[in-house]
């Protein structure tokens, strides 16, 4: 049964049609539907959008902190169709030490997006090629953007490392 | 001197030339493809590279067989500073992620807070902000255009297009005093009043502008070594490209017509008549004619904002966000309040999130801004251009000559302070 918010929106409709149950909750955001996702879900519904639904692109794939709120992340996916001129935002919500799917499977350019959510929150995404860290030097420790990393780091300097 | 066991192709394959002893056979001629392999370090201190990028390269011979770029080396983790600053202050913040455009960050993230707060923008303001976008969007080209000729060989170029973008800097210094990193464009409307005097020095640096363009591709177009450096390299298929999050004019040279601000309506864009251009040979000669046209299409932009610029307000009417007027700071309470409150504890934007979609000079630009009901974002995330077309890095610069990577990284057109932000 698909929320009420989307009820009528043919997007969420078609997902419902061949990933039923996928889609757990919907709010409103300023600029469009926002679709919840289960985390289990989340590769079948990306395959569903690409290859039956028409969206093309992945614009984007980040997280959310909302410590000390549970579940602590949100991984959102931002989806982009061409030819329809329409967007799509999925969001999975995950707590400490849960993991999710890549979705390298349905877009290859998820891979450095998923790359940056390892590196700066600790998500772990399976089935990654090559899921190391981006941003950070390889053997940093700690995830900076998690909400209880302090902002300047732990250290005043790293020269004398 | 090459050392150890060295396979040559015209002999058999059970054959290997062990160099060190003389065996009166004449080496053969060294063909890409048959020589050993390699792995060279294209580093982050690199002239070429843009930036601190660094791609590591399995060489053969002279072809790539795999590149591998990395990235991070510019991290100052702007996202998490976001968290920690009020909104009005990030607009400085956003100025510093591409250096290059950094108007048009300015824009996406002054839109994405009004979205959220629901403010409606005067349709001077909105106008005004179309003209510097496309002002920075002539900035930024030229600034490629230039370091492009230059990182195939032809130098001249760097001097002219600097000089052009010399004459719009002068521009911004007028409007904002300040020559880049201007954070002219903020929530609720601009900065600062439009100086005096304004419009005849922008309608003197179109007209320059709209020869000079002609020139500069002349230049080069016209060079034969140019044409047959550029020609034929740098081409993936548009799906490939669109699938590894590529957007821009890399996209609109292979022929996907993809423009945010035909489809995106944002701050009267709808309002202009411009055209997008795009080409099909999707080669790194296509992406440089793209990016040519994209000028000119641009100063078009210009002009049209020069001719119809509405009148009046150049600031939102909300007191609780926009600062007030000086002079009225000054001899009002009110407003002497108001700008208290501003400065010291900012203003709360109701909770909610919005992806706002803006073009910026290299492609898609999007922020992703959550707010929490407090004066503080709680999350700021910034989808760069740059980021999704360096992903297709890799992809792009497998099979070709080492001497063709660096026309390729340069049409690729990406700030390193906008893919690692």
């Amino acid at each position: 049964m698909l929320p009420e918010a989307v009820a009528q929106d043919p997007i969420a409709i078609s997902i419902e049609q061949l990933a039923p149950g996928a889609i757990v909750e919907a709010s409103a955001a300023a600029d469009g539907p926002v679709l919840g996702i289960a985390r289990g879900e989340i590769v079948s519904v990306c395959r569903v959008l690409k290859d039956t639904a028409g969206f093309e692109r992945l614009s984007a794939i980040t997280a959310v902190d909302w410590w000390p709120r549970e579940p602590r992340f949100e991984v959102i996916y931002f989806i982009h169709s061409l030819r329809h001129n329409a967007r799509v935002r999925l969001r999975v919500r995950l707590a400490e030490g849960q993991e999710v799917e890549s979705v390298c499977s349905a877009w290859r350019g998820a891979n450095w997006y998923e790359r940056e959510v390892f590196d700066l929150f600790g998500i772990t995404f399976r089935n990654h090629p090559n899921l190391e860290r981006i941003m950070m030097p390889a053997d940093w420790e700690g995830y900076p953007l998690r909400k209880d990393y302090p902002v300047h780091g732990y250290k005043y300097s790293y020269q004398d490392e | 001197m090459i050392e150890g066991k060295s396979r040559v192709a015209s002999l058999d394959a059970e054959h290997e030339l062990n160099v060190e002893e003389p065996s009166g056979i004449q080496p053969p001629v060294e063909q890409a493809g048959t020589g050993r392999r390699m792995t060279l370090n294209m580093g982050p201190q690199h002239p070429s590279t843009h930036g601190v990028l660094r791609v590591v390269l399995e060489l053969d011979g002279e072809t790539i067989i795999k590149a591998r770029p990395e990235i991070g080396y510019l991290h100052t983790g702007i996202e998490k500073e976001f968290e920690v600053k009020k909104y009005q202050q990030g607009v400085t913040l956003t100025d510093r992620v591409d250096y290059l455009a950094s108007l048009s960050n300015n824009l996406c993230y002054a839109l994405a807070v009004e979205k959220l707060l629901g403010l409606e923008i005067p349709p001077k303001a909105q106008w005004m902000r179309v003209l510097l976008c496309e002002l920075t969007r002539v900035a930024s080209h030229l600034v490629w255009l230039g370091t492009h000729a230059m990182d195939v060989g032809a130098m001249t170029v760097y001097f002219y297009t600097f000089r052009e973008r010399e004459e719009i800097l002068k521009i911004f210094e007028m409007f904002s005093g300040q020559r880049m990193m201007t954070s002219y464009i903020r929530i609720g409307g601009l900065a600062l009043e439009p100086p005096r005097g304004w419009e005849e020095v922008v309608a003197k640096v179109i007209g320059r502008l709209h020869t000079g363009i002609d020139e500069y591709q002349g230049l080069l177009a016209s060079n034969p070594i140019w044409v047959n450096r550029t020609k034929g390299i740098g081409m993936l298929p548009p799906e490939v490209m669109m699938e590894l999050g590529v957007t821009g004019p890399m996209l609109r040279a292979a022929g996907v017509k993809m423009d945010a601000r035909k489809e995106y309506p944002h701050t009267s864009y709808e309002k202009f008549d411009f055209e997008i251009p795009t080409r099909q040979e999707n080669d790194v000669y296509a992406r440089f004619e793209v990016r040519m046209d994209e000028m000119r299409q641009s100063v078009r932009i210009v002009k049209q904002a020069l001719e119809g610029m509405p009148s009046g307000a150049w600031q939102a009417d909300a007191p609780h966000v926009v600062l007030p007027d000086r002079e009225k700071m000054k001899t009002q309470m009110e407003s002497l309040i108001y700008h208290f409150k501003i400065v010291t504890e900012g203003f709360r934007v109701p909770e909610g999130s919005v992806y706002q979609v803006v073009e910026s000079p290299r492609g898609e630009l999007a922020y992703y801004v959550v707010s929490n009901g407090t004066a503080n974002p709680h999350r700021v995330f910034m989808r760069t251009p740059s980021f999704g077309n360096l992903q297709s890095l890799g992809a792009m610069l497998e099979g070709i000559l080492l001497s063709d990577a660096i026309p390729v990284m340069a049409s690729m057109d990406f700030v390193l302070g906008d893919t690692d932000r």
